[in-house]
């Protein structure tokens, strides 16, 4: 007797699903669909401190109804229990029907062997809720959705893969909807597409948003969207994340799609990419590395409107001397590539009178609209949280009177008293669009400033030094180039990039002429990136040595 | 406000005999308690057995009805202590909480009770917390059986049986005049089943018989010497009463099996997990039919040693399912098989996990082993599982990599009030260096994780305070830190923790999280709650208690969304040279249960046309720099991270996701800590009045002036 192989067993389905989303519910009416159509159904779940963020599997298994002659194969012996015995864990291996109700859960439940190409059914929710350690990554902590998709292709008998989330969304519903109407449309279970529906209707809130979920679901399996198990090229699936925020690879695929498209115009016709003021310096992009084209045309743009076509022009003239040393100009260029991103990055700090700016354009307060789903006789408010420190003005002042501020305590007790509780500026009103605006238009004041002056010479500095380097070691050049990326937040944030920066750039010192010198270097800057408090740096960068260097002088941002 | 509403579902507890009902664990247990005629129902709640005190709050009606009196327990062993009334009354009891910390808690009482024995039936439901979810110690509640001389039901996880040993629970303690505890294993509370249903019992004594002719019997009070009678009473009369009744009840169940040399012995609870093993080894099938004899024990304490010698009489090996350690029924059988001489060969724990849950694959392997030693012919099928983890086909020959899969620690729900209260204890801790944390039980142990990792212990429910006690010094240059939320402060933290340090001159900072509700446990009130409810009284400020055992330094902070005042009132609390216990009460509402109160109150006054304003908050992508420094001090959820929209950036910026209730979080944090100029509040004016449309006018327009130039001169630079 091996009833359970042969095929005499309930259908078991495993739903994986984050607290608050509803998997419950989800639960729920599926033993109510299976009850009304004769089965003996069985839901249990964990939930425990999950129902905080975490993540629960509810577990069903759906027994159908026994003819009255029950048992086909005529066991002798009487039942010993007069309806089944479900079980109370999804067995790996052995379950029909895994929901997810987003990718990384998906990934889970893979690797906790739930689903398996032999049997599962696999439906999952293609979005990403980021988990707390991809998220407090000072650099990029996300792990790869497509490797979580191909594992969800390979661990299945058959994938239904799409954004449950964005259709319930869409609906205006919850996705435990749009994911019961994907398990309808699957065909995984022996109920019609009514029977499914009438669970929502008995059950009586917001029947309709979760009717129109459920039917954005059910198409979504049953249109064959999903990649099939063979062609594991598989169509693009936009991989959105949770609502309000836009997808991870989605983005990533737009701006690479945008940067081909880009390089191809900028190849015939730079002067079209940039604004008619710039055309004279984009015509002289020509001259440079076509793969690093696109990119310098974007720093044309932004350098000049964050300061004036001189400015614009300076940037140009020092990516261009990272063209005359790159060893792969007619190919692939990334050392001038790098160079151009990092250098626009770096000459576009973010000082007040930035900051100002991109709080005002249009664009900006038009996007905010978008975002908060602001219906037609609805009136948006924008308030920002802003905090200006004693060395930020400074920073902004000319440096004969910058200097003088900067020593004085006076002048630091005003500035504490005033703003060290933070201010909150509306900016969509008369006073606080006037106060941004103004300091937006304190633009020319720029050059002569404190901090301008400070920037510019730790910029050339660090030219300098890869400029130098390239000529022996462009891999390494290129990855001190690439050590702008830790000069980034505000604050003490910023002054710990700033600590880092100087520490890489003194290994970079260091490295020159050393085995390995690029992959160590990117090392130490993955190390500078690890952690708030740069231990990992110094534990990496521990027989290096710190020695007294121009990059630790007055020059670090503070 | 219990975090779910059962109103629609206790309707189903008037249901009369024969009536198929088709419900979760708990309300069948509520259903059987009516049913078996019970007089008195406390309790404290805790997963999983939340929902049973919040089934049986919204049944007070029907509880009502029935004259059966029900209270919320103010811990554990309150709710124990409880059943002292059926000491001397005939009256049926139940209480219920959770285990094993709730059995910890409580085992003062139960150990009295246990020793005079009861002559109403005494039952304790036990919310058995042990596996995979579980956020409390692993351990038994076996030990605390053995050591007090209760019993123990452990049914299978099936609704009919769970609701069947309620009634037989109380006939047990009857019979053998000794409290029985019904361990409820966590995915039975929430298992959804069916069973029949029979009428409601009116209690034959009633609460009000009993108090209206008060009788006692010192021979049941606990001090000798008739608590040495007690110990012989256990062993010569209760114990052989209890055995009697099983037996002739048939409590346990042996299922014969066709291989009668062999066999195999299980707890009740894991019946469904091994009969799916059986199953998925071509053993038995849905209906139960295992070609393995089993012996079923729904009672696992006390072991029927006759039960045993005859189901092991004749059969050379024979295997126990007994999940968690120390294995005291694998122990127990040993004796019993040894005393009376039988060479039947036993196993357990050999073949089977030492420690952990016994999973569906955990049970299978085993299972297997066992069987692949003494019947290899009788396995007929090989589940994938059974697989070595190499080969391709095995479901743990798993496509994803390991690092692709990251955990999902729990952590604060969006807007939760006490993710303040810790952002603003690292911005203190800036000033005044770093501090030990004595940290207590309830969401306020989260702040343990990421991103806070603050705290160091946690030594039960209500023992932060108690938990720094040691760490107290005149001669150290800082104090200790202790929290408590205010559900542990009533549960005995104000005299275990508040009134041991004001004794002891302890100089630590408690801080007391006050968010109106038992958060943790699903939003159930406690004494200082803000809401007015029927039946209960609340609104007793945390502060004013403290003060009343002797605290002189306390403040309470009523808005802990203003991170710049929790850090300031921190630091003060940290630096004063006040000898004594410091006491910050931090208090603002769970959101949760805020956002149950509310939402409803928001959807009603848009409908009637009034002005109502809806916050959320976001960040400027460009302005934004990706080091997500306001994600390491906040960890909100509603506080993530998309795609960079820059073209030459590559790191990811934070976002609000559209789950952002508007706490205010990000801004105050932005500002106590100085992130970032990105964040921003909308405020979406929602049937704006007059003056709001004549306003917005107004400075559209002047908006429209304002930055006509500087789009003017951007638009020379940028392609339209």
């Amino acid at each position: 007797m091996s009833s359970w192989s042969e095929g005499r067993r309930p259908l078991t389905l495993a739903i994986l699903a984050l607290g608050g989303e509803g998997g419950g519910v989800l639960a729920d009416w599926i033993v109510a669909t299976a009850e009304r159509a004769g089965h003996h159904a069985q839901t249990t779940s964990v939930a425990g401190v999950a129902q905080r963020t975490g993540a629960t599997v509810y577990y069903v298994e759906l027994f159908p109804s026994q003819p009255s002659a029950e048992s086909p194969t005529a066991d002798a012996r009487a039942p010993v229990r007069d309806e089944p015995v479900m079980g109370v864990f999804p067995t790996p291996g052995e379950v029909d029907v895994v929901i997810a109700s987003e990718l990384m859960e998906c990934g889970r439940a893979v690797q906790r062997g739930f689903s398996t190409a032999d049997r599962t059914t696999l439906i999952t929710s293609t979005n990403r809720v980021y988990s707390i350690d991809e998220k407090v990554a000072m650099g990029d902590g996300r792990v790869d959705d497509a490797a979580l998709l191909d594992a969800a292709r390979n661990a299945s008998k058959r994938l239904v893969a799409a954004d449950f989330m964005q259709l319930a969304e869409q609906a205006g519903s919850v996705i435990s909807a749009s994911l019961f109407g994907g398990l309808a449309g699957s065909g995984a279970l022996p109920f019609a597409r009514e029977q499914f529906e009438a669970s929502i209707r008995v059950s009586g809130k917001a029947v309709d948003a979760s009717l129109a979920a459920f039917a954005a679901g059910f198409e979504a399996a049953t249109a064959d969207a999903t990649p099939s198990p063979s062609s594991s090229a598989a169509k693009l699936i936009e991989l959105p994340i949770a609502p309000g925020a836009a997808s991870s690879r989605s983005t990533e695929e737009r701006k690479a799609h945008e940067e081909a498209e880009r390089t191809a115009i900028a190849a015939t016709d730079p002067a079209s990419l940039v604004g008619p003021e710039l055309r004279d310096l984009a015509e002289r992009v020509g001259d440079l590395p076509p793969a690093a084209r696109s990119t310098i045309l974007h720093g044309l743009v932004r350098t000049a409107v964050y300061q004036d076509h001189a400015y614009a022009e300076r940037y140009l003239e020092r990516v261009a001397r990272f063209a005359d040393v790159d060893p792969e100009r007619a190919g692939d260029a990334r050392l001038t590539r790098e160079a151009a991103r990092h250098v626009a990055l770096w000459m576009c700090y973010q000082d007040t009178i930035q900051v100002a700016t991109q709080k005002v354009r249009r664009k900006r307060m038009e996007r905010i609209r978008d975002e908060s789903h602001v219906r037609p006789g609805q009136l948006v408010q924008v308030r920002e949280f802003l905090h200006p420190q004693a060395e930020e003005i400074v920073d902004t002042m000319p440096t004969w009177l910058g200097g003088r501020l900067a020593r004085s305590r006076a002048f630091e007790r005003v500035v504490h008293a005033a703003t060290h509780r933070g201010m909150i500026l509306n900016t969509s009103s008369v006073v606080g669009y006037t106060l941004l605006t103004t300091m937006a238009r304190a633009r020319p004041l720029r050059p002569r400033s404190v901090r301008f002056v400070r920037e510019q010479a730790a910029i050339e500095r660090w030219l300098a030094l890869a400029l130098d380097v390239a000529r022996t070691d462009a891999a390494l050049a290129c990855e001190i180039v690439e050590c702008q990326r830790v000069l980034k937040g505000y604050g003490s944030t910023y002054a710990h990039g700033g600590e880092s920066f100087a520490t890489l750039m003194d290994a970079a010192d260091a490295l020159v002429g050393a085995e390995a010198a690029a992959t160590r270097m990117a090392d130490l800057r993955d190390a500078a990136l690890a952690d708030e408090d740069g231990a990992a740096l110094r534990t990496k960068i521990h027989d290096t040595g710190a020695a007294e260097s121009p990059w630790r002088s007055p020059a670090s941002p503070t | 406000m219990a975090e779910r509403s059962f109103d629609g579902e206790v309707q189903l507890l008037r249901s009369g005999a024969g009536s198929t009902l088709q419900v979760e664990g708990i309300l069948a247990v509520t259903k059987a308690l009516l049913q078996s005629g019970v007089a008195y129902v406390g309790g404290y709640q805790g997963a999983p057995i939340s929902h049973l005190m919040d089934v049986l709050g919204d049944a007070r009606e029907i509880l009502g009805e029935l004259d059966v009196y029900f209270e919320n327990s103010a811990s554990e062993a309150t709710a124990a202590a409880m059943l002292a009334a059926s000491v001397h009354y005939p009256l049926r009891g139940a209480v219920t909480f959770k285990s094993t910390v709730g059995l910890n808690v409580a085992s003062d009482a139960l150990a009295n009770l246990a020793s005079g024995g009861v002559q109403g039936g005494a039952l304790i439901i036990l919310g058995e917390d042990y596996g995979e979810g579980s956020s409390i110690m692993q351990e038994r509640s076996h030990a605390f059986a053995m050591k007090s001389q209760m019993w123990l039901l452990d049914p299978r996880p099936n609704v009919s049986a769970i609701v069947d040993a309620v009634e037989t629970g109380f006939e047990l303690s009857e019979a053998s005049s000794t409290p029985v505890m019904l361990d409820l294993r966590l995915r039975s509370c929430h298992l959804h089943g069916s069973f029949v249903a029979k009428d409601n019992r009116r209690p034959p004594m009633t609460v009000k018989d009993a108090i209206e002719h008060p009788t006692r019997d010192p021979s049941r009070i606990v001090l000798p010497p008739a608590s040495f009678l007690h110990e012989r009473e256990k062993v010569e009369d209760r114990w052989p009463a209890a055995v009697r009744f099983i037996r002739e009840r048939g409590l346990n169940e042996v299922i014969a099996g066709d291989h009668g040399d062999v066999g195999i012995i299980t707890q009740g609870g894991l019946y469904n997990t091994l009969n799916r093993s059986l199953e998925l080894l071509g053993c038995s099938d849905a209906f139960g039919r295992s070609d393995v004899p089993l012996y079923v024990m729904n009672v696992t304490y006390p072991v029927v040693d006759e039960e045993i010698l005859d189901f092991c009489a004749g059969k050379r090996a024979v295997l126990l399912v007994e999940e968690g350690q120390p294995d005291y029924i694998e122990q127990n059988l040993n004796a019993i098989l040894r005393r009376a001489g039988v060479t039947t060969a036993l196993h357990g724990k050999d073949l089977l996990p030492v420690a952990g849950e016994y999973t569906s694959a955990a049970v299978t392997r085993g299972v297997a082993a066992f069987l692949r030693r003494y019947l290899p012919d009788a396995i007929e099928h090989e589940p994938a599982l059974l697989r070595d983890a190499e080969d391709p086909a095995s479901p743990f020959a798993s496509p994803v990599a390991a690092d692709a899969v990251l955990p999902r620690p729990p952590g604060l729900c969006t807007g939760c009030p006490e993710r303040p209260i810790f952002s603003g204890l690292k911005l203190a801790e800036r000033e005044t260096g770093a501090h030990h944390v004595s940290a207590d039980i309830g969401c306020h142990l989260f702040s343990t994780v990421a991103p806070f990792h603050l705290g160091a212990t946690t030594m039960g429910y209500g023992l932060g305070s108690a938990g720094a006690a040691a760490l107290n010094s005149k001669d150290a240059d800082r104090r200790t830190i202790a929290v408590m939320g205010d559900g542990g402060f009533w549960h005995n933290g104000l005299t275990s923790g508040v009134g041991n340090a004001v004794f002891n001159e302890n100089d630590q900072l408690l801080v007391v999280v006050d968010n109106a509700y038992s958060a943790a446990t699903g939003g159930q009130d406690v004494l200082s709650s803000q809401a007015q409810t029927p039946n209960r009284s609340t609104q007793h400020p945390i502060e004013k208690a403290a003060r009343g055992v002797g605290v002189e330094w306390a403040r309470t902070i009523d808005d802990t969304y203003d991170v710049g005042a929790v850090r300031d009132s921190f630091v003060e609390a940290l630096t004063t040279d006040e000898p004594g216990p410091k006491l910050l009460v931090m208090q603002s509402e769970c959101q949760l249960n805020r956002q149950r109160r509310v939402k409803p109150e928001m959807r009603a006054a848009l409908k009637e046309g009034k002005r109502v304003v809806r916050e959320r908050f976001g960040v400027d992508a460009e302005t934004c720099t990706g080091d997500h420094a306001c994600i390491r001090i906040s960890g909100c959820p509603s506080l993530s991270i998309k795609s960079n929209p820059d073209p030459l950036r590559t790191d990811p910026v934070a976002t609000v996701l559209d789950s952002c209730v508007g706490c205010g979080v990000c801004g105050t944090n932005a500002h106590a800590a100085v992130l970032c100029p990105s964040f921003y509040r909308t405020d979406v004016v929602q049937n704006p009045t007059r003056r709001d449309r004549m306003l917005a006018r107004l400075r559209a327009w002047w908006i429209k002036v304002a930055s006509r130039g500087i789009e003017r001169r951007a638009a020379r630079f940028e392609v339209s």
